[in-house]
């Protein structure tokens, strides 16, 4: 109990602390070695001031509805319908399989998508095209960054809502569909007026709790893109923050600014998770997992 | 009678194309992951590929070979693939451990504190590690300056690495636990206390063989993040030396120029073995713990 306390403690509070204290200091690889300059609200102003402001907002924006709304979201409840409509041992198959990209270590999952956008003859996309008998395009990934950024993240992102939903679904009475049934409603009918309204919490909980996520995540895109190509095309809030503070290219790592931008996100998703919290009673979420039932 | 026929044929039609329909869509959206992987491994095992298929020196299909192997034969490959193991051990061990104790004190017993720590675990586990890279970096940095627990765990260590990553699993282990232990009946473990046996005999032989299915899961879960662990490594680290296999490849992809997909592919086929062996027989584990568990990202 003790030393989990303390780790704990050590590497999530007194970050966040010092996450918050350098945010108001200009420190900097350069500077390393002074004791630290307190410059106040200066890094915050910088930050609003940054003329690429308004573009990673907007992409942040973009890429964290785009990604929920047609994969976290859509496609994982597509699925979640699919694979328990049809019969169960297959269904298990195609929801094992959607699993893979999760497990799959997130470089060698890049790696599979560069080659995949590649321009023609090493790219797959372009095989595919030509057998079809389309055009040739050239490298996927400059022309369309964005489609294959939010691929990339979709296909990852997915099972998450994929899992939740099914077994939302599995515990859904049955009677419900036999009564249904009997009274001649149709598939669709069914989805619409019995299963949908039943998973009301489990959407409203998957939507939050990913909204989240994608709002912090940046690992695929900077393996993937590293924000290119070109000035700030595909890059988000978060990877902002981490390239401002971590990245080494030019060996200058402000790490005040980089905090700066850390800190309002983490204010952010303090909020959010506040208000989730408190709609959704997390500690039941928490003990859903039946794992004991293996 | 007839017409009746009739419209059970067609109904009957009808519902063979509605049966069929959701085993097309779902074939279908799954073929990009296929095809990568079909990729990887046709590309381990040839000179070259175009697509999925292998090509030799006259444009013809085929051309397999061995030789992308060969890095095998390179020391440093086992170094961090040592170092991937060690943090993948290191979380597994650490976080079963540390989370199986405090999961067992926060459901069994009373103490001061208790409902703090439980909702200070929950805020955590909203909270997102991502955005606190940059302060445990500092954190690092100043436990790489104390004697002798610096060369262990401070920047640039595995050790550092291994422990960010089995605090930053932590408070979801803990939870995790504490729900597997709130299930377990209470009366063999009264009985034993009863008996006289410590609170920590208890803990270890009546109450974790009781749960061995939901550690079992955890360490699975724990293995497979820790393995595949890329972003912190990456930030905390300099050099082969004390790199994990996803810093290495990534490495490897980006510095050979042009770029030796087939050696690349690989590598990377070497880093998934391990995954697919654990994808094979721990399905029904895998999709309980991500189904129940968070992991972040997208």
């Amino acid at each position: 109990m003790t030393p989990a306390t303390l780790l704990v403690t050590v590497f999530f509070f007194v970050p966040a602390l010092i996450l918050f204290i350098l945010s108001l200091t200009d420190l900097a690889s350069s500077n390393f070695s002074e004791p630290w300059h307190f410059i106040g609200l200066l890094n915050y102003q910088r930050m609003f001031s940054d003329r690429f402001f308004p573009k990673i907002l907007g992409n942040t924006i973009r890429y964290v509805t785009l990604t929920l709304i047609f994969f976290n979201v859509g496609l994982a409840l597509l699925l979640a319908l699919l694979t328990s409509y049809i019969n169960r041992r297959a269904g298990f198959f195609f929801r094992m399989l959607w699993l893979l990209p999760r497990i799959t270590p997130s470089v060698v999952y890049i790696v599979m998508w560069r080659r995949m956008v590649q321009q023609a003859p090493f790219g797959i996309i372009n095989q595919f095209l030509g057998w079809f008998g389309l055009s040739q395009q050239p490298h996927l990934l400059n022309e369309h960054p964005w489609l294959f950024v939010i691929l990339a993240n979709g296909f990852v992102g997915a099972s998450f809502g994929m899992l939740i939903f099914s077994s939302a679904i599995e515990s859904i009475p049955k009677d419900l569909f036999t009564a249904a049934k009997v009274d001649g409603a149709s598939t669709l009918q069914i989805i619409r007026d019995i299963t949908l309204p039943m998973l009301r919490w489990p959407l409203l909980f998957v939507t939050s709790y990913q909204t989240l996520s994608l709002l912090v995540s940046f690992e695929y895109i900077l393996l993937l893109t590293n924000g290119g190509p070109g000035l700030f095309t595909t890059e988000v809030w978060a990877l902002t923050s981490y390239k401002r503070a971590l990245s080494t290219y030019f060996g200058t790592n402000q790490w005040g600014y980089g905090a700066a931008w850390g800190l309002v996100l983490v204010v952010i998703a303090i909020t959010a998770s506040v208000i989730y919290l408190r709609v959704f009673r997390f500690d039941d979420l928490v003990q859903e997992p039946k794992i004991d039932v293996l | 009678m007839t017409t009746r026929f009739e419209t059970e044929q067609k109904s009957g039609l009808l519902q063979r194309i509605l049966t069929a329909l959701p085993y097309v869509v779902l074939t279908i959206s799954i073929v990009p992951i296929i095809i990568g992987f079909v990729w990887i491994i046709v590309a381990t095992f040839s000179y070259r590929t175009q697509g999925i298929l292998p090509i030799n020196a006259q444009g013809k299909i085929g051309g397999l070979t061995l030789q992308n192997w060969t890095f095998l034969l390179d020391a440093k490959i086992w170094r961090v693939t040592f170092n991937s193991a060690m943090i993948a051990l290191g979380m597994v061990v650490g976080v079963g451990f540390l989370s199986s104790l405090t999961g067992y004190a926060l459901s069994r017993m009373n103490f001061r504190g208790r409902k703090t720590f439980l909702g200070m675990t929950l805020v955590l586990h909203a909270f997102r590690p991502e955005l606190l890279l940059i302060a445990i970096f500092q954190v690092l940095l100043f436990i790489a300056g104390i004697p002798i627990a610096g060369k262990a765990f401070g920047f640039n260590t595995v050790g550092g690495v291994a422990i960010v990553m089995v605090s930053l699993e932590l408070p979801l282990g803990i939870w995790l636990m504490k729900g597997f232990f709130d299930n377990i009946s209470w009366d063999m473990e009264r009985a034993a206390l009863i008996d006289g046996a410590s609170r920590f005999r208890v803990w270890w032989e009546i109450i974790l063989p009781q749960i061995k299915p939901g550690i079992a899961a955890l360490a699975i879960f724990n293995f497979i993040s820790g393995w595949n662990a890329y972003l912190i490594p990456y930030t905390f680290t300099i050099g082969t030396k004390v790199s994990n296999l996803s810093v290495f490849l990534n490495q490897f992809s980006s510095d050979t120029s042009p770029m030796g997909w087939n050696q690349v592919a690989a590598v990377g086929l070497f880093q998934l073995i391990p995954i697919l062996i654990f994808f094979i027989f721990t399905q029904e584990a895998l999709l309980n713990i991500y189904g129940g568990g968070t992991k972040g990202g997208a």
